[in-house]
């Protein structure tokens, strides 16, 4: 395994590259800079109506009536549906993506603030906000559960009525790991130590709400949806079993998407309310929701109560790692996982150590809150999984009085144990802590930064280093293990060469702005020589690309982008056999370099790319028993995911007196393996820690105790600003993965789930001198100044 | 995205223009200047009018910072940015500037105006604090140009709710000028942009080494903001220490009266309340002696 | 109502409601789709428009206060086929991603420039300050911003002093500032 290590990207190695992989500057950016990006809420169809949903104003009632004869009767009213209407044409309620039902339209009663209770559609959005207010509801309202430790308790009110026998709110058990040799460990162990953690409701809360826009033509009975979905391929499935329309009549059509983050994986009422509204009036049909209603109903992510437990020698060997969650799914359970993974990837939380057991219990509970339980950049609950490890192993450093980053590099996972399988099953396909962790270190002047601190310390200034060192797990599947409802987690790709030497690839997977039109070209580029500027990617139209999973949980590079690569790899098969023809030689006789193959021993002879492309499709012979064309197609099914890694170190300082949280410096050295653009990852690695600085310091759905979300606007609902973050320092190790065709891993994720417990752990550190331990997310002043005076809370 | 219910719009080309219509759409009609308080809550239904009148038009007439020999007037459609920008407030009272760097945004402060703020009379806006502190006048403009000035006190009648009537406009603040002044602004807030957590204002006007007055404004800490007395009283006459600012500090944690909210917990308020009392004292004496 | 107004250099009169919001009228009435919306209270800044020179949030400015005044969009920032140094920047410097903020973004720094034509990176993050990006983190939309400043102070040194060597700024070979990536 060859690690190399470099602690920044040469910024102009790139851009001279005319093939291949480096930085090179993003195709798509043009169309946005000059306003010609093309998002849902830009589709204009003639005769187009505007979709607005009516929202239950309460946490838990039961439906009296509905009275839409006012609405109606509006200005610019074309028609107003609610769940009764729906449920005669049996679409009331749909399939969640973890096997359960959610209602598209409320029937019967309303489970949280926000959820879906009737639809106007008018001809134009301000009428059709207008109507809203003209319906009336009768609700008579019912006790909610909103604190998930009440959701069990005999007389809690019963959320999921609608389910045949359920008497309770449960939602499901999972465990994972040896219970029994876990206890052994922990029996025997010189030190354990034990914290209670809750990673609180957070939101993706993309810059663009979701939305759609439906055309259904009932003369060749073929629906258009334009809409705001990751996944497009496995939207257009489920909307096939939903609503019965054959799946080939269904184009879903997912343009430029502003930001994701999971938030656009599951699929919403609106999008079926757009698609029925559609089919009833004949008319094209536009949803965009504001943001109020995305913060109140849409995917959220993590909402998990955990108790992390650690064992320990007294030198610090981590001998062994428990934990008990409560996961609070909402009041249907939508997770966006492998249907196989009820707790995502969580079972990943031994982390980058070398342990000897671990074992988890979890349960999961209804509750009167939004449906979800969605990535927001988490790659399937890793980020709750790297932030329970990362947090307890900092507490065990506390009570062991050892530096963090030594008690880390002390149990590390070490290079010729990968291909690594974990206490939990999962087979970590290659890694090089040590290396990743010095270089961060070394980056920070982690020792100048502590001798500082001693300093600061000593006159009564905070300042905190915190360290999180992660392991990633992403790229779904295998199909065999993983599938979303039956479709197994595969990717497909084709490549066409046009006769000229140009290029298009076809995607499955979709950009929310990772550069996928960039990064493809480069992933094909380096395989067949055309530059990428001659390549066009196309993706996000279920029409006009090959079937595959979408983008999430990092999966673009790790599943499509092997996919892209392996069809280039057939597609320069196939041409090295045209090219041995034109030159007359036995394809053995071949050596390939990038764009031209020339005959051995005798340089001079050559064909590039482009000669081959044109004979392909030209009036010369093709050697014998080869088509004309120069083109293929495959589907790329991963043997394992793919396992990043990062070091990351964060500096903050403390106000003493205000409790204010500056985050002064922080180093991210990320190891995904193969680099393809740095530029592109870069970006990803500073989107994600910045996420993290919003997680671990002001971002929270939080609900009073009748379930009204405090969270409905970005007024409450804080996300950071320019002013929050500092100049992120990046680094990187490569550790190429063993079984990806050219050793990429995803990037996507790690730093949104490497830097909360980071950030949390600078803070925590910073406020040693008070004898703090722990203190939950959201580190808001208020909450730290709690902790300051060994009161700290959890947040619910 | 959400839209407000409809209304009837009026560009008001003067103020006594502004006025008239006032007073012929009475409670129906609502002055619009910067929006950025109003067309959110109307957008969320909240508020609803059947007349919005701008007067954006009269910034020339209403957007000004005069200096005089007894007072500094400002004019009510003045700019935050404006406000910000102002030499003259930066050399008179440094404490305008310190409070617009942390009012929601610059593009919200290319907008909203001192006199919108003050007549929301949102309990947690910085400019009523900072007004406050000075001990400044408001000026109210009703039919036929009668004019009335009340304090601060007066014109905050109580949360969301000022002593400017249906037919009136706000058209001017007057902030004393007294030798020897120093003044500062802090504010605790989540994250930048957002309301106070907690904000205070301070002012000294010092004689010789001694405190000849002193004041301080407070925000986001009970239905209102309001000077408190109790403070200027216990710093009159007495030289600047910081055993004064603590005790100034202690009078404002216990004369406030915050909530629990996701800002914070009332306890960490009365705490703020303190400190930043302590600070913006401290530095206002800083600059009342430079 | 009517309401008559500049846009992009352009007078344009339409029949409106009074309660249209400038957004939407640029939007759904004149097919201006470069300025987006990202919320209803005027915290993320996605839909920044000049109005007179000035970036304001145009979720929050009727379109009957926009009438007689002169609205400039992202449409409006380029030259013809020739980009804005600005967004020149954004490209150079990866200031976008999935490109929502990135009119707003882009309006707000060339009004900074405009005001400001050497402005530190605290600076310029407090200019953004109103302005939400999800993608990037920032740090790529400050160096965009630097970018720019740096290029426009060297093709204003390159007119003033055409025979002496300028200081302002290197040019690399690939013909970029190389201070705003350093």
């Amino acid at each position: 395994m060859t690690t190399v290590h470099e602690r920044v990207d040469t910024f102009h190695d790139n851009d001279q590259k005319p093939v291949g992989y480096g930085r090179m500057l993003r195709k798509e950016d043009p169309r946005f800079l000059r306003g010609r990006g093309r998002y849902v809420d830009d589709v204009q169809l003639p005769g187009m109506l505007h979709l607005a949903i009516l929202r239950s104003p309460v946490a838990h009632a039961r439906i009296v009536s509905i009275d839409t004869s006012a609405a109606e009767a509006s200005p610019g009213v074309r028609a107003v549906v609610t769940g009764a209407a729906l449920a005669q044409q049996n679409l009331a309620w749909m399939p969640t993506l973890s096997n359960d039902v959610q209602a598209v339209l409320a029937t019967d009663k309303v489970r949280f603030q926000g959820q879906e209770v009737a639809f106007v559609v008018a001809e134009d959005r301000y009428a059709a906000r207008d109507a809203l207010e003209l319906i009336e509801v009768e609700y008579d309202v019912l006790d909610p559960v909103i604190d998930a430790r009440r959701a069990l308790e005999p007389d809690a009110p019963l959320i999921r009525d609608d389910l045949d026998g359920k008497t309770n709110n449960h939602c499901f058990d999972w465990e994972t790991g040896d219970e029994a040799a876990t206890e052994a460990v922990f029996a025997r162990a010189d030190v354990v130590v034990s914290q209670d953690l809750v990673y609180p409701r957070v939101h993706p809360a993309p810059m663009e709400t979701c939305g759609a826009v439906a055309d259904y033509d009932a003369v060749d009975g073929k629906l258009r949806l334009w809409s705001t979905t990751q996944a497009p391929h496995a939207h257009r499935t489920l909307y096939a079993i939903v609503a019965g329309l054959p799946e080939h009549k269904i184009q879903v059509i997912a343009p430029d998407i502003g930001g994701g983050f999971g938030n656009k994986v599951p699929i919403y009422p609106g999008y079926v309310c757009a698609i029925v509204a559609s089919i009833v009036t004949g008319k094209p049909v536009k949803w965009m929701e504001d943001r109020s209603e995305n913060l109140i109903s849409t995917g959220f992510a993590r909402d998990y109560i955990m108790r992390g437990e650690i064992a320990a020698t007294r030198d610090g060997r981590i001998l062994g790692i428990r934990t008990n969650v409560l996961a609070d799914h909402g009041a249907f359970n939508g997770t966006a996982a492998p249907v196989k993974y009820p707790a995502g990837f969580f079972g990943v939380f031994t982390g980058s150590y070398d342990i000897e057991a671990a074992y988890c219990k979890m349960t999961a509970v209804y509750t009167n809150k939004a449906p979800g339980g969605v990535a927001y950049a988490c790659s399937f609950r890793i980020t709750e999984a790297v932030y329970l490890v990362e947090r307890i192993v900092d507490c065990l450093a506390d009570e062991l009085g050892m530096d963090p980053a030594e008690l880390r590099l002390k149990n590390f996972i070490q290079p010729e144990q990968f291909p690594y399988t974990t206490k939990t099953g999962w087979v970590y396909d290659s890694g090089n802590y040590e290396p990743t962790m010095r270089l961060a270190m070394e980056m920070a002047g982690y020792d100048e930064l502590r001798r500082e601190q001693v300093e600061k310390r000593a006159r009564g200034e905070l300042m905190g280093i915190g360290i999180a060192f992660f392991t990633e797990a992403v790229g779904a599947g295998p199909r065999k293990d993983m599938d979303i409802l039956g479709l197994g987690m595969a990717d497909g790709c084709e490549l066409r060469v046009h006769p000229t030497g140009k290029a298009v690839v076809r995607l499955s997977v979709q950009s929310q702005g990772q550069g996928h039109e960039t990064t493809f070209a480069q992933i094909v580029a380096e395989e067949i020589g055309i530059p990428p500027a001659d390549i066009e990617v196309l993706h996000g139209d279920t029409d006009n690309t090959p079937f595959g999973l979408g983008t999430y949980g990092s999966r673009s590079t790790p599943v499509s982008g092997a996919a892209a690569a392996l069809v280039a790899r057939k597609v320069r098969d196939k041409a090295r056999i045209i090219a041995s023809g034109m030159l007359e030689v036995s394809v053995a006789d071949l050596e390939w370099e990038k764009g031209t193959f020339r005959v051995a021993g005798d340089p001079g002879r050559s064909v590039t790319i482009q000669d081959i492309a044109l004979r392909a499709h030209g009036a010369g012979d093709l050697p014998e028993g080869i088509e004309g064309g120069l083109e293929a197609q495959i589907c790329y099914n991963p043997s394992n995911l793919t396992y990043p890694h990062g070091a990351y170190i964060c500096v903050v300082d403390v106000d003493p007196g205000t409790a204010q949280v500056k985050v002064r410096r922080f180093i991210a050295v990320d190891d995904c393996g193969t680099r393809i653009n740095p530029m592109i990852i870069e970006g990803q690695v500073h989107g994600g820690l910045t996420d993290g600085v919003g997680m671990a310091l002001m971002e929270m759905i939080a609900f009073d105790e009748d379930g009204n979300c405090l969270g409905a606007s970005l007024m409450d609902y804080l996300i950071p600003t320019s002013l929050e973050v500092p100049d992120w320092e990046t680094g990187f190790t490569v550790t190429p993965s063993p079984h990806h065709p050219i050793g990429a891993k995803g990037v996507g994720e790690s730093a949104t789930v490497g830097s909360p417990p980071a950030i949390v752990n600078a803070v925590i550190d910073a406020l040693k001198p008070f004898g703090v331990r722990h203190a939950d997310m959201p580190l808001t002043p208020s909450r730290v100044w709690d902790a300051m005076r060994g009161q700290a809370r959890p947040p619910i | 995205m959400q839209v407000p219910a409809p209304f009837e719009y009026e560009r008001a080309t003067s103020v006594d223009h502004a006025i008239s219509l006032l007073e012929r759409l009475g409670g129906t009609a609502r002055l619009i200047a910067g929006g950025h308080s109003l067309l959110p809550m109307m957008k969320l239904r909240l508020a609803n009018f059947d007349y919005l009148i701008d007067i954006n038009d009269l910034h020339a007439e209403l957007g000004y910072v005069e200096t005089g020999p007894d007072e500094v007037r400002i004019g009510a459609l003045t700019r935050h940015r404006e406000l910000l920008e102002s030499p003259v407030l930066a050399a008179a009272f440094p404490i305008f500037a310190d409070a617009e760097r942390v009012i929601a945004d610059p593009v919200v402060r290319n907008r909203g105006t001192l006199g919108g703020s003050l007549c929301q009379a949102d309990p947690s806006e910085d400019l009523s604090a900072v007004c406050t502190t000075l001990d400044a006048r408001c000026v109210i403009r009703g039919p036929g140009g009668a004019e009335r000035v009340v304090s601060m006190e007066e014109f905050h009648v109580g949360p969301y709710e000022t002593a400017v009537a249906d037919d009136e406009i706000l058209v001017e603040i007057r902030v004393p000028v007294r030798p020897g002044c120093g003044s500062a602004y802090a504010k605790v807030e989540r994250r930048a942009g957002d309301w106070a957590v907690v904000s205070a204002g301070a002012a000294v006007w010092l004689d010789g080494g001694a405190i000849v007055d002193a004041r301080v404004g407070l925000a986001a800490v009970g239905p209102n903001t309001t000077g408190i007395p109790e403070i200027s009283a216990a710093l009159r006459g007495q030289e600047p220490s910081e055993g004064l600012y603590e005790q100034a500090g202690a009078i404002a944690a216990r004369s406030c009266d915050p909530v629990t909210d996701q800002r914070g917990s009332a306890e960490y308020k009365r705490h703020l309340a303190a400190e930043l009392t302590r600070r913006t004292l401290r530095r206002a004496v800083e600059r009342a002696r430079s | 109502m009517q309401v008559t107004m500049t846009v992009n250099d352009v007078e344009v009169t339409r029949e409106i409601e009074a309660r249209l919001l400038l957004v939407h009228f640029l939007r759904d009435v004149l097919g201006l789709t470069g300025t987006h919306w990202g919320c209803d209270t005027s915290n993320c800044g996605t839909c920044v428009v000049w109005m007179d020179g000035e970036p304001v949030k145009s979720c929050t400015v009727l379109a009957a206060m926009a009438g007689g005044h002169q609205v400039r969009t992202v449409e409006g920032l380029a030259k013809g086929a020739e980009l804005d140094p600005i967004q020149q920047g954004f490209m150079q410097c990866h200031g976008l991603q999935c490109g929502f903020c990135t009119p707003g973004m882009m309006m707000t720094a060339r009004a900074l420039l405009d005001r400001n034509p050497d402005p530190s990176e605290t600076e310029i993050r407090e200019a953004i300050s109103g302005q939400i990006c999800r993608c990037t983190g920032y740090a790529t939309i400050v160096r965009s911003v630097r970018w720019a400043a740096v290029a426009e102070a060297q093709a204003a040194a390159q007119v003033t002093e055409t025979t002496e060597s300028t200081e302002a700024g290197e040019i690399d070979n690939a013909g970029q500032p190389a201070e705003a990536v350093a």
